[in-house]
């Protein structure tokens, strides 16, 4: 973030613990620009439906102090936050008719009649849910329920929405459609939105930044394709995409590169330090399963490895191999389906290549 | 999209056979199951719950005395248009039954239900059954009429008369306050001073639904207590709250009148606080109040549990949801959470009320003289008066108050948005 523009929201070495004894988010820092789309991505219990709770104002924060447009925000009830936020089994008032539910947030904030009515109609047909208004959220179906509580958190016309796993309840076909939706909703509204789910392609498909959380710490905070492309450390690499992993020990240090002792028997290999210690130190390997050429010729690629073909599976556009390398009995290798490509069978020896800038080093 | 059914066409299974039979044929078997599995509840509940019911209600209106003990009477007076003193074989057959009841000593059975109506007939009745054995030959007239002088009026006749019908409403007019004019035949108010029924069914519905309202005002915070605090204390919570529930009723009872007399541990705190004088303590036992207090302790688990049960099945999701739109916590709690509440409300309400309106043993001990309720007077007409049918009668208003209640709530409120602890 650039000095000039204030970040909408800002976590400053939030710290929480529920029981006293254990810290559930560690020091927790984060600027979400104005219009920008965060996800916070991590395992169950990773902590981020806490961070997101502490922002909404249901939990207090242990230690540390959350900004909003550069206010602190520990002591401002959540009524007075001002924060849009759909929850993960949508919570809709079921006691109210869909459009009640929608003009309870206007109607709390003293609006007039028209002007309620008004709003409420066109929250509804922006997520085509034009004549939907009289139903109970029972009647409806769960993606009209989702878009429902979309809306509702929107209709008030906050700066900033959050939203906690609010498609983990949907299928899968489903839960695609509703990301572009959400997606579109947030381009054409210029909202900021933090969202969370545990879905890696999700987080991919609709984020312009991702904090992944692990053990209630970002262990990396990045645009989709730099996460994916440079994992900064093994949870980040094992945690987004596929990944293979090899584990040795650092022999040498050459500015960005380093040359790593593979454990399983399988030689010396160039890799980017990314991660590491000084020589000496335990390293993984991180190696992307399409980065890998197959059947090349020694000379056509840094690092060549024999390995043996333990498994085939074909999967139209591609053909998924599993190989064991250098003592890596999972080391997955993708060969295209393309013309005139490389035919492997079961049990063969053939050779497994890879450049040292697709090879990342990082902490064991 | 095309219906695949147009009206009035049967759909027919995959054997060719319709649908709805073969679907009947498929239901059955789990339909007996069912039908075994509540056998034993329900043949318990038929001996010891419908059948007495039944009977009871049936002596309410069950008017067999007359008639059956003085059939040849009853016959006689068929004919009769209750204008003048009936005739010769009217006293001819009045001898018969008076002898053959001396003798089965059956007939003071009549005179106790006659007396119900108009009060001398039990002594008319028996001392001229006694007297009537010396009678050998007729003209029976003058003799039955030298033997009381009851027998000489036209009211008693139309009272007899009247009673010779099978069935009666006499139980029910008496059960709210209202009677036969035995001159005219009409259907009349009681006396003032004799009007007891009508004002105790409406002290019984007034302190129920007074009792109802404490509860639910008492009731209402401890089970939101409960079922938000985390379990290891709503445990502890839950058992003061059903404490009640394990001490025996009289138990309670009795602590009570310890807790509320006049020299009880209330009064002398009062006292000893300076809320009140020695000299005028309250008087918080033995009437209304006493009544109150007592029952609404006993009745509260009724309210709590289907409150609590209720509550615990709204996520506190909601009511962060109406903060998240801006509502300050009271409106998010009246507008959010307490609709959702409302079939706990509506089904504690219903529980409590039935409850107090048929309770009897708490107001008999602590109630006093204006704290007892219509089932006191249901036991004493059981107990001590013996009179059934009265008993009979103000017990089936009861149950028809009761009935109408609930499906006034059916109606409103609907029955399967109740739930019970
Ligand atoms: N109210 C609470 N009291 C005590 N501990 C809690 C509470 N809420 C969460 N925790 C603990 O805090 C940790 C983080 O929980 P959190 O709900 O933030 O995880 P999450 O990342 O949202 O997981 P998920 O993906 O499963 O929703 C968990 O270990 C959880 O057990
Ligand atoms: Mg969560």
């Amino acid at each position: 973030m650039s000095e000039t523009t204030e970040p909408l929201v800002r976590f400053d070495s939030v710290q929480k613990s529920y029981d006293g004894e254990i810290l559930v988010v560690k020091d927790f820092n984060l600027d979400v620009a104005k219009g920008e789309f965060v996800t916070m991505l991590g395992p169950s219990g990773s902590g981020k439906t806490t961070c997101l709770m502490m922002l909404a104002g249901f939990e207090p924060a242990t230690h540390g102090e959350i900004y909003l447009e550069g206010v602190p925000i520990n002591n401002v009830p959540p009524h007075k936050r001002g924060i849009g936020m759909v929850f993960q089994n949508y919570a809709l008032f079921p006691h109210m008719t869909v459009a009640e539910n929608l003009a309870f947030p206007l109607e709390v904030r003293g609006l007039g009649k028209s002007e309620i009515s008004d709003k409420v109609n066109k929250a509804l047909d922006m997520v085509r849910l034009g004549g939907f208004g009289d139903r109970r959220p029972a009647q409806l179906s769960g993606g009209q329920q989702q878009r429902v509580a979309v809306s509702r958190a929107l209709v008030f016309e906050p700066s900033l929405v959050l939203m906690d796993e609010p498609l983990g309840a949907l299928d899968k076909n489903l839960r695609e459609e509703m990301q572009y939706e959400i997606k579109h909703i947030h381009e054409n509204l210029q909202v900021t939105m933090v969202y969370v789910t545990h879905d890696q392609s999700e987080a991919l498909t609709m984020s312009n930044r991702i904090a992944v959380f692990d053990d209630g710490i970002v262990q990396q905070l990045a645009p989709p394709s730099e996460l994916y492309e440079k994992p900064m450390n093994a949870f980040v690499a094992g945690f987004i995409g596929e990944n293979n992993r090899l584990y040795g020990e650092v022999k040498e240090i050459n500015g960005d590169y380093c040359q790593v002792e593979l454990e399983g028997g399988g030689g010396m290999v160039k890799a980017l330090a990314v991660n590491i210690g000084g020589v000496g130190s335990r390293t993984t390997l991180s190696l992307r399963p399409e980065r890998t050429t197959i059947g090349a010729a020694k000379e056509s690629s840094t690092n060549s490895l024999e390995a043996k073909v333990e498994e085939l599976i074909y999967l139209g556009d591609h053909i998924r191999s599993r190989v064991s390398l250098s003592g890596n009995d999972q080391f997955i290798v993708k060969v295209p389906n393309s013309h005139g490509h490389v035919h492997l069978k079961e049990g063969e020896t053939t050779q497994i290549g890879w450049e040292a800038d697709d090879c990342r080093a990082l902490d064991a | 999209m095309a219906d695949n059914t147009t009206a009035g066409e049967v759909v027919l299974a995959a054997d060719g056979l319709p649908l709805k039979a073969s679907l009947n044929r498929a239901m059955r078997k789990s339909r007996r199951r069912a039908l075994f599995l509540v056998a034993p509840l329900f043949i318990f509940v038929l001996f010891s719950f419908l059948i007495p019911i039944f009977d009871m209600t049936m002596r309410s209106v069950d008017n067999w005395h007359v008639s059956t003990l003085m059939p040849e009477t009853t016959k006689a007076l068929e004919g009769w248009d209750g204008e003048a003193m009936p005739e010769e074989p009217v006293f001819a057959a009045l001898i018969l039954d008076l002898k053959a009841g001396a003798i089965s000593r059956e007939i003071g059975k009549v005179g106790t239900r006659l007396n119900y109506e108009k009060s001398g007939l039990r002594s008319m009745i028996t001392s001229s059954a006694r007297k009537s054995k010396k009678v050998t030959e007729g003209p029976y007239k003058p003799q039955v009429l030298k033997m009381h002088k009851r027998w000489k009026e036209l009211e008693t006749w139309k009272v007899i008369k009247r009673n010779t019908a099978p069935y009666t409403i006499g139980y029910y007019l008496n059960a709210v306050d209202m009677k036969y004019d035995n001159k005219t035949g009409d259907i009349v108010m009681q006396s003032e001073d004799r009007q007891i029924y009508t004002t105790l069914f409406i002290r019984t519905f007034a302190i129920s639904l007074a009792i109802t309202l404490i509860c639910v005002v008492l009731a209402y915070p401890i089970s939101y207590l409960l079922a938000t605090l985390p379990v290891r204390y709503s445990n502890l919570l839950m058992i003061f709250v059903l404490l009640p529930f394990w001490t025996s009723l009289l138990v309670r009872t009795t602590a009570w009148i310890a807790m509320l007399q006049s020299q009880g541990v209330l009064n002398d705190l009062f006292v000893f606080v300076g809320l009140v004088d020695d000299a005028d303590r309250l008087q918080l036992i033995h009437n209304l109040t006493g009544t109150i207090i007592a029952m609404t302790h006993i009745l509260l688990p009724f309210m709590v549990l289907p409150l609590f049960s209720v509550m615990k099945t709204i996520p506190p999701s909601y009511m962060r949801a109406a903060l998240s739109l801006g509502a300050n916590p009271v409106v998010a709690f009246v507008r959010v959470y307490m609709p959702q509440t409302l079939s706990g409300i509506g089904a504690g309400s219903i529980l409590v009320f039935i409850l107090s309106i048929g309770y009897y043993i708490t107001p008999a001990l602590v109630g006093g003289t204006d704290g007892t309720l219509i089932s006191n007077q249901i036991a004493y007409h059981m107990q001590s008066s013996l009179n059934w049918g009265l008993a009979g009668a103000l017990g089936a208003l009861l149950l028809f108050s009761v009935l109408a209640l609930y499906l006034i709530y059916n109606k409103i409120v609907g029955i399967d948005n109740m739930r019970l602890g």
